[in-house]
């Protein structure tokens, strides 16, 4: 049996999970769809390119809900994973290798090489693929479209197809549903149109997307859009203080009350994208301890980077005399000294015992850098910062982290490392997020007392890598920071163990031995709490 | 340095394994002929259906054991000498113990049909079995039906296992209605319906009569009992129940009925050797459990138990409340307390059925005390600590009725049914 299922690396499938007609007819529509986008890539002149532009999305959109029809509706309603591990694409199979490639390619060249997309260089207009999406962007925005607009267009659409075909497929379960539309309508409203209609009601604001949040928008507080932002009055300023709001008051308390699923899992865009184009590759995230290791420390690595680079950037622009404004140089880094240092007293303070031994080390450890650097900083009259220029640590930033990780990574590999990537190794983001959610937050997942059976749903299904099972076969609440709670463990359990819960602070981690174990003097136990 | 020797890697000798290291630091070894690591058995169905790789199933990574310094063996055991403390292997090798668990779990039961054991013939318990089901059943071109034999859990699996891949199932069901001699009828005859609609080629009241071999030694087709149709398969499922999997320990003096016998303790009549899970028999069932229980969390219990004997802390098997759960096709099934098929004496029935027929509660309580006795939830998940709690605390009827919705476990957002229930329990109440 398991010999079989290594041979998904040959084109020969394992057993009969072919494709039905009209399924087989649906590809041929989306792949026609994909046709013109990809001549269009090859420089072919559309007479009307509003028709083909209509055209190419519609098809692919069309032939996407025809295959989520035939693959769901004419069966019961319920958890559907049969054969995921034998299917070339959802198994690391070559259909899968080939898909990884192709979309990190598209990444390479989106990211690094838009002119091979047709991007007109020093003002000239637009040829290739996005010339075909200029008359969209006329119509929403009245200017022609960039590589980024071209980007948005087809993720806006990947999410709402393939939301599509999630909602058909956990159409058993409201949890899912509900979420899935908040992603998608946050995609559409908030992250494409509502930055489009913006910019022409105001071209002076810098192009933004409201529930992107510092630091996932790493460059939020560059000069360049903080002069934008003042310079378009007091819409412009209102956003800077919603920006900096949004940090620091709405998301901890948001956080608190839900967990960081609201975000990561029913508004983010990474998110968003993961749960509906990525679902298919879910299972392949790596459930090892080691991953969840390497995860820690490179998501808190990539945070204390962005706080480092955000910090510098906006001391690179600060003056030094307190006459011109009243936020220097040294008073800002002060604040931001002492910010971080409340922050680590009181998580030391109050939830040291929370804290595992390495994660404390860990803790301890950036801690003692981050101070270092910036006492560096006042003992040296050098006028860099860091011992880099922030010009640098900007670049190097928004090319490791911003297009590399994020996007070449962590969108290009969803089919070899799963669809969470970037959220689960990268995101500074969700590592604050997560923070929150480990420190103080009433949301949980609870387990249900002895009925579990250690079969392994949850783990293999848990697209962060969470070892789900390992927490529910022990009968104890799930309170980690890497959880998004999309729901999915819950979904996927066959005996109903898991389920996604806000309550009181008080007890959210409790193995719960009195239905697990033996000895069971109930009454004697429960009167001892 | 204290030996203790587990023979069986499933769920009891490994929570055994486990807690006699969390407790000690004896040497264990733990003796398998099934598989090299521990794996999740109830999860086989879900490799063949391709949700997960068997790799997935283990709940241990392989360094695990070689970590917390607990040696496996692979090997069958073919005898136990217990004046020596020696195990005798197939493999002609032995090994000295001090301490012996025994944990070896079920077999399928055979109950001598002619053709049982020709090729294509297999249960669906083992990973061997799983094995085999692969080679015989890998599509539906190789296998073109397959028969299924006995009304259970396990032939419930298999056959949504083998709808899975397309293949047309028969299902053989020896008594009137699916699994009736646990659920009560009315919740019996809607499986029954949601099986057909999974076009489950359902028979009940249908034994089998013979398996019919081809040239070569393999399954052609099944005949059965009550009409002598001769159904065309290539693989029949056996899923009649399980017994004590000891064929091994017969000749050992070792007491053994259709289990290893035991003590409340887990001790047989051999000082130093223990029976623990699936292939143990208490001398008399606990509560109103029987003396055989083929659960998992029994299997767990019992280890954990088994361990602090060990361990110096001789304690008794005393498992709670009773509960369980399953899965048949897309509808979840949980019990709590006792709901047993037919109301026993001063035991009442409240059953309520959502109009969609996916969904059903069945409460049982006392007839004069109206004590709550137990709940059979189908289609949505309760909370176990609470019907925990209610059980313990010997809550009344109206009581669990009214708070029901404190025991909902569905996920957020999902419709909820206790006031349709609360309603149809007046209902009752003023027809009654």
């Amino acid at each position: 049996m398991s010999h079989k299922l290594n041979h998904s690396m040959s084109l020969a499938k394992p057993d009969s999970n072919g494709l039905s007609v009209k399924q087989k007819i649906a590809v041929a529509i989306g792949v026609v769809g994909l046709f013109i986008l990809v001549l269009a890539l090859l420089n072919t002149e559309f007479s009307n390119k509003s028709l083909f532009l209509t055209l190419a999305l519609v098809l692919i959109s069309v032939g996407t809900i025809i295959f989520s029809n035939d693959a769901y509706l004419n069966k019961s309603k319920g958890i559907k994973n049969d054969g995921v591990w034998f299917k070339s694409i959802s198994s690391r199979g070559i259909l899968g290798w080939i898909t990884g490639i192709i979309l990190t390619l598209f990444y390479i060249v989106l990211y690094f090489y838009p002119h091979l997309l047709g991007l007109g260089k020093n003002g000239e207009s637009n040829t290739g693929l996005i010339a075909l999406f200029d008359p969209l962007s006329f119509l929403l925005s009245g200017r022609p479209a960039s590589q980024w607009f071209v980007y948005g267009t087809l993720y806006t659409v990947a999410i709402l197809v393939f939301g599509y075909k999630f909602l058909l497929k956990y159409r058993h379960n409201r949890y899912e549903q509900i979420r899935t539309g908040s992603v998608m309508f946050f995609q559409l409203a908030f992250a494409f149109l509502i930055p489009e209609f913006m910019y022409r009601l105001n071209s002076n604001l810098p192009y933004y997307d409201l529930k992107s949040i510092w630091p996932l928008n790493y460059y939020n507080f560059e000069r360049y859009r903080i002069n934008q932002f003042i310079d378009a009055g007091d819409i412009g300023l209102a956003l800077l203080i919603f920006g900096i709001v949004s940090i620091f008051i709405i998301t901890p308390i948001l956080t608190y009350k839900y967990g960081k699923r609201w975000y990561c899992s029913w508004v983010c865009g990474c998110g968003a994208l993961a749960e509906t184009a990525g679902d298919s590759f879910r299972q392949l995230s790596d459930k090892r301890q080691v991953a969840w290791k390497i995860e820690r420390w490179v998501i808190h690595s990539v945070l204390v980077f962005v706080v480092l680079m955000t910090t510098a950037v906006i001391y690179s622009y600060l003056g030094k005399d307190t006459s011109k404004y009243w936020l220097t140089r040294d008073m800002f880094l002060g604040l931001v000294a002492g910010f971080l240092t409340l922050i680590f007293a009181l998580t030391m303070i109050y939830k040291r015992k929370e804290l595992g031994k390495d994660a404390r080390y860990g803790a301890i450890g950036y801690f003692v850098i981050i101070l270092a650097l910036i006492g560096l900083h006042y003992f040296s009259s050098d006028t860099k910062l860091f011992l880099f220029k922030s010009e640098t640590l900007r670049t190097t930033y928004g090319f490791l982290i911003g297009s590399i990780f994020s996007g070449v990574i962590g969108t290009g590999f969803y089919p070899i490392f799963g669809s969470r990537v970037w959220c689960r190794f990268g995101c500074p983001m969700a590592a604050i997020l997560g923070f929150q959610q480990r420190m103080f937050s009433k949301f949980r997942i609870t387990t249900n007392g002895g009925q579990c059976i250690s079969c392994g749903n949850c783990s293999t299904y848990c697209e962060m890598g969470i070892d789900v099972r390992a927490y529910a076969q022990k009968g104890e609440n799930i309170v980690r920071s890497s959880c998004v709670g999309c729901g999915i463990c819950s979904a996927v359990c066959p005996r109903g163990v898991l389920k996604l819960e806000n309550d009181s602070m008080k007890g959210r981690i409790n193995p719960n031995e009195i239905l697990l174990g033996n000895d069971v003097d109930l009454m004697d136990l429960v009167n001892k709490k | 340095m204290e030996h203790v020797v587990i023979i069986g890697n499933g769920i009891s000798g490994v929570t055994a394994a486990r807690h006699i290291r969390k407790l000690s630091d004896k040497k264990i070894t733990i003796i398998s002929a099934e598989t090299d690591y521990f794996f999740s058995r109830t999860a086989l169905m879900y490799v063949y259906m391709g949700h997960m790789k068997f790799e997935h199933t283990q709940p241990y990574e392989n360094w695990f054991w070689k970590k917390n310094k607990i040696d496996l063996k692979k090997g069958f055991v073919k005898a136990i000498d217990t004046a020596s403390k020696t195990l005798l292997f197939a493999e002609g090798d032995t090994l000295q113990y001090d301490k012996l668990i025994i944990a070896t779990g079920s077999k399928p039961n055979k109950f001598g049909w002619p053709g049982q054991d020709l090729n294509g013939v297999m249960g669906m318990y083992h990973k061997q079995d799983l094995d085999t089901l692969e080679k015989y059943a890998p599509n539906n071109k190789v296998c073109k039906r397959a028969v299924i034999v006995g009304g259970g859990l396990i032939g419930i699996e298999l056959a949504e296992m083998l709808k899975s891949r397309n293949i047309p199932v028969t299902f053989l069901v020896r008594e009137s209605s699916f699994w009736n001699g646990v659920l009560p009828d009315n919740e019996s005859e809607m499986i029954n319906r949601h099986i057909k609609s999974h076009h489950i080629d359902l028979r009940l009241n249908t034994n089998l009569k013979e398996i019919i071999s081809d040239e070569n030694g393999k399954v052609k087709s099944v005949i059965t009992k009550e009409t002598g149709e001769e159904i065309p398969c290539d693989v029949v499922g056996l899923t009649a129940g399980v017994s004590p999997n000891i064929d091994f320990i017969k000749d050992s003096n070792i007491e053994t009925n259709r289990g290893v016998k035991v003590n409340r303790f887990l001790e047989t009549n051999i000082p130093d050797v223990y029976a623990i899970g699936d292939c143990a028999e208490q001398n008399e069932g606990i509560d109103q459990r029987r003396p055989i229980e083929a659960v998992w969390y029994t299997g767990r219990m019992m280890g954990e138990t088994v361990a602090q004997t060990i361990c110096g802390n001789r304690i008794q098997y005393k498992p709670g409340q009773w509960f369980n759960s399953a899965k048949f096709l897309d509808i979840e099934y949980q019990t709590y307390g006792w709901v047993f098929s037919k109301p026993r004496e001063h035991e009442a029935h409240f059953h309520w059925k959502h109009e969609d027929d996916t969904k059903c509660i069945t409460v049982s309580y006392h007839k004069d005390t109206n004590q709550f006795l137990g709940i059979n939830t189908f289609g949505i998940r309760m909370r176990h600590e609470t019907f925990d709690t209610w059980l313990t605390e010997k809550r009344g009827v109206d009581y669990v009725i009214e708070h029901l919705s404190e025991a909902n476990f569905d996920p957020e957002f999902y419709k909820t049914f206790e006031l349709e229930i609360l309603q149809a329990y007046k209902n009752q109440l003023q027809t009654a």
